[in-house]
């Protein structure tokens, strides 16, 4: 049953994640791979007040969701004068960059090996200890969470970020500032993605560097575009079938030495797959390719 | 009396290639310019100027007494500039309807606060503007598309909805690249008579038209304009009688 209930607790939280990337790079056509990193800032941001200062939970993440969302807002200004792989590539340096002082610094932030001893979180008085619980407070914040995506892409904000996608210069025409919507969407995505490293933290209670590299950036990304790039459903679709496919792995038996770089083959062979013949992902409408976006 | 509009002596130059020489001109309210020339004349470069999309390395335009130079095309816009472009661009894959409303400018619901915490107001513009969107398609004889993706019209359509677009934007002076070219006679009756309208609510037009034909139908004064230069300029009768019009267009 606690096994059952960590896998629904896990795709909560890449609920939360694949919404957040699928503003930035389904609705807004920005292909970031530095969400890990805005995850990871979440958790340690967390971790770290809850460590140090013992501040109640709710301030806690109130911080990091403003941290986090300043830092995307960093990130997002370069989308305004470089585009397509550039940007990817700048994004992918704010992830090595971000990767790389959660394990230098060592007095800081513990280095590879981390903070441990993440006190269990207590809500107004609530202290969240079993998996239930957690699953409770990951499943509220998921709902949370898909609930400000859909009111957003409903607005009329959410169609002007589906106009960038497709054409800046008509967006500019009609009189949208352009820069405007993209650094709010990335300060948005960010702050959403800190929800799910505080949540992470807290109930793994023990957080380490190498949970938020690049690598993970990428398995956000796979349950993106796997799941549907630019739709609402996609990204839940996406974090079931990519959450519980390793533990489908292990139930056919594999040893978990092979089991890991599986994984890694299967998520590469679906991405690929999905690109070259199902651009839109399983529910999508909306095919993602760059070119889409260049003009 | 200061015109409108009011453009000072542009210069843009791209490596070398002159895309603009001194060129001025200018526009009162209510009035229809036409621009013609041969391709490579500069006419979509000057539109790329006035509406902020490329700053002209010298010059200035004046608009309702501001000074647009410098300012980003967004703003522009928002000062009652609108445009088409020649290559059509539509937001191709949301619909027709949504293409207008994305039109509209000065959207309450545009700003996220807004959406979240005045969502009555935003709720009340939008259906306000819904039913302007649905009138105006309906004229347009858009009605049946409203809900079709854009990428699902014909190309005369695409063009129509372009047209749509800068009407529902409210703006005072609207550049058109091209409205007209490469569809269907009927389909071009229908736009010139939309476009014949515009002067009648106030608004000024700057069209670019290779058909000579729908130009002296529409317009009250062209210019014509190669290499970067204002070449001539007077009623469409003058200009297409003019023999350094017939010797270009010989060419």
């Amino acid at each position: 049953m606690e096994y059952l209930l960590h896998i629904l607790i896990l795709i909560g939280i890449y609920v939360i994640l694949a919404e957040s990337l699928n503003l930035i790079v389904g609705y807004t056509g920005l292909l970031s791979i530095a969400h890990a990193a805005f995850y990871g800032i979440g958790a340690y941001v967390v971790a770290l007040m809850a460590l140090k200062l013992g501040s109640p939970f709710v301030i806690n993440i109130i911080c990091a969701i403003i941290i986090s969302g300043l830092l995307g807002g960093l990130v997002g200004v370069p989308s305004l004068r470089i585009k397509d792989h550039y940007f990817i590539i700048a994004t992918f340096a704010f992830q090595v960059i971000a990767f790389s002082i959660l394990n230098n610094w060592v007095s800081f932030t513990g280095g590879p090996m981390g903070l441990p001893g993440i006190p269990q979180p207590v809500i107004f008085g609530w202290q969240v200890s079993s998996h239930l619980e957690f699953l409770l407070l990951v499943g509220a914040f998921a709902i949370l969470v898909f609930w400000l995506c859909h009111r957003i892409i409903k607005s009329p904000f959410g169609r002007v970020l589906m106009a960038i996608r497709e054409d800046e210069v008509f967006a500019l025409a009609a009189g949208k500032n352009v820069a405007l919507y993209k650094v709010a969407v990335f300060v948005i995505g960010s702050g959403m993605a800190a929800i799910a490293g505080a949540l992470y933290a807290h109930y793994i209670s023990s957080i380490e560097p190498i949970s938020f590299t690049v690598m993970e950036s990428i398995f956000i990304i796979s349950i993106v575009i796997i799941g549907g790039a630019g739709s609402l459903w996609g990204p839940v679709v996406g974090a079931v079938l990519l959450v519980m496919l390793p533990e489908i792995l292990r139930f056919v038996g594999m040893p978990s030495s092979i089991a890991a770089n599986m994984r890694q083959i299967l998520y590469g062979g679906l991405l690929v797959a999905f690109m070259m013949w199902r651009p839109q992902g399983l529910v999508g409408k909306y095919g993602f390719r760059l070119e889409d976006t260049k003009k | 009396m200061s015109s409108w509009l009011k453009i000072d002596n542009l210069n843009k130059h791209f490596d070398g290639v002159k895309a603009l020489v001194d060129f001025s001109c200018s526009l009162d309210k209510g009035e229809i310019l036409g621009l013609i020339g041969p391709n490579g004349a500069g006419k979509t470069t000057l539109f790329n100027v006035l509406t902020g999309f490329i700053a002209a390395d010298s010059g200035s335009v004046v608009f309702c007494d501001v000074y647009l130079h410098k300012k980003p095309a967004h703003r522009i816009a928002n000062l009652g500039v609108a445009r088409t472009f020649q290559d059509l661009r539509l937001i191709k894959q949301i619909s027709v309807l949504e293409n207008v409303l994305l039109s509209f400018r000065k959207q309450p619901g545009e700003n996220l606060a807004n959406t979240f915490f005045r969502a009555g107001r935003c709720r009340k513009v939008e259906a306000e503007n819904k039913d302007a969107a649905y009138s105006i398609l309906g004229k347009a004889g858009l009605a049946e598309k409203t809900n079709s993706l854009a990428s699902d019209l014909s190309y005369g359509q695409q063009k129509l909805l372009s047209l749509v677009c800068c009407l529902v934007s409210d703006a005072d002076l609207l550049l058109l690249d091209e409205p007209v070219a490469g569809i269907a006679p009927a389909m071009i009756e229908q736009i010139l008579s939309i476009i014949t309208d515009l002067p009648k609510q106030g608004k000024s037009v700057i069209i670019i038209e290779h058909n000579l034909e729908a130009v002296r139908q529409v317009c009250n004064r062209v210019v014509f304009m190669d290499a970067g230069e204002k070449i001539c300029e007077g009623t469409p009768q003058e200009v297409h009688n003019d023999p350094r019009v017939i010797e270009a267009y010989l060419d």
